[in-house]
């Protein structure tokens, strides 16, 4: 897994977003890797920590628009257990690799594609200064 | 139940920067409720450990262990094989479960990976305030259930000092309750503040014997 961007993508809407990316025929980076989830609430600290282990680039979380989460506060949750990831890889002080959460509606391709990119990006970026 | 807070990673780190093989133990009782060492924090931190020490170059192998009460022999024993295998023994039990371990593995250096701070209860989601000083000289009887040997900033026996601010809120922290304020509205409400002129003697600090040592009566 050394190099990837590990995506956990909520499968009522980052999924279907990739999906239909797909079927459009749109670009987005090869090291991404791509993992449904029934939510992104489903996605815990400790699963973006082993995805680090495993020698991920980047983290990204994707899940539901605000308001339009399947599961009430599966995304709200998400947020926060991000934003606590972030803490805790800033305390080991590892190179900076970015997790990061994002809110997308199924019918939303071309944002799941820019988002890809743009993560695709930042770790290029990070690989070159090192 | 006993609150603890994770210590700084920094301070972990170099407690157990020369090993190579460390046991992660955490335990399933206090300390797992309030977030700080439970199975969950258990994986997080050996996690962090693993990463941390791979972007260094000096790769660590952590074992992970979770039992009910760290503060019991026989359920540590539990961990007589893991231990067997590992340089040292990481504990993010209270300070009761990691001697406990050490006095269980004494060839096996233990490191504490959480402070101790108090005994408390849950006031919100990820909020633990103190309730409980184990004074062993309770008091509860005539405050109406209110600590005022811990609740109140000043640990105050006899009424509140003169500095409650308006709302009921103590002078030293505006974001906490007086404690007096609470007991009189308690007592108000039960038709008790008759106890509110009862004077409590001096607080009596030999109740409480270092180390406290408490034999049970059989019935």
């Amino acid at each position: 897994m050394n190099g990837a961007i590990v995506a956990f993508c909520c499968q009522h809407s980052a999924y279907p977003a990739a999906d239909l990316a797909g079927k459009l025929g749109l670009h987005y980076p090869e090291a991404l890797r791509i993992i449904r989830i029934p939510c992104a609430g489903r996605v815990d600290v400790i699963h973006i920590l082993r995805a680090f282990e495993k020698g991920a680039s980047a983290v990204l979380v994707l899940g539901c628009e605000d308001g339009a989460c399947h599961h009430i506060t599966g995304n709200t949750r998400a947020k926060e257990r991000v934003k606590h990831c972030e803490m805790l890889l800033k305390e080991i002080g590892i190179d900076g690799r970015p997790a990061v959460m994002f809110s997308l509606s199924p019918n939303a391709p071309h944002k799941f594609v820019r988002v890809a990119n743009e993560i695709e990006m930042v770790t290029r970026e990070l690989r070159e200064a090192r | 139940m006993i609150i603890a807070e994770r210590k700084p990673m920094a301070e972990i780190s170099r407690a157990v920067a020369p090993y190579k093989k460390v046991l992660v133990a955490g335990c399933g009782t206090c300390v797992a409720v309030c977030w700080a060492g439970g199975e969950k924090e258990v994986g997080i931190l050996a996690s962090q450990l693993r990463l941390a020490r791979s972007a260094e170059g000096n790769e660590i192998v952590t074992l992970e262990a979770t039992v009910e009460r760290q503060c019991e022999k026989e359920m540590v024993m539990e961990l007589r094989d893991k231990v067997s295998e590992v340089e040292a023994v990481l504990s993010l039990a209270c300070g009761a479960g990691v001697q406990t371990m050490a006095d269980v593995f004494e060839d096996k250096p233990v490191f504490p990976a959480v402070n101790t701070t108090f005994i408390g209860m849950p006031e919100s989601e990820g909020v633990w305030v103190e309730m409980c000083g184990a004074c062993g000289d309770c008091y509860l009887d005539r405050t109406g259930g209110i600590c005022p040997v811990v609740r109140c900033a000043k640990g105050l026996l006899n009424g509140p000092c003169g500095g409650t601010r308006k709302g009921g809120k103590c002078e030293i922290d505006a974001g906490k309750d007086c404690a007096w304020v609470l007991i009189y509205r308690r007592l108000e409400k039960q038709g008790r503040l008759d106890l509110m002129r009862q004077y409590n003697a001096p607080k009596n600090f030999r109740a409480v014997k270092r180390p406290g040592r408490v034999q049970a009566v059989k019935a």
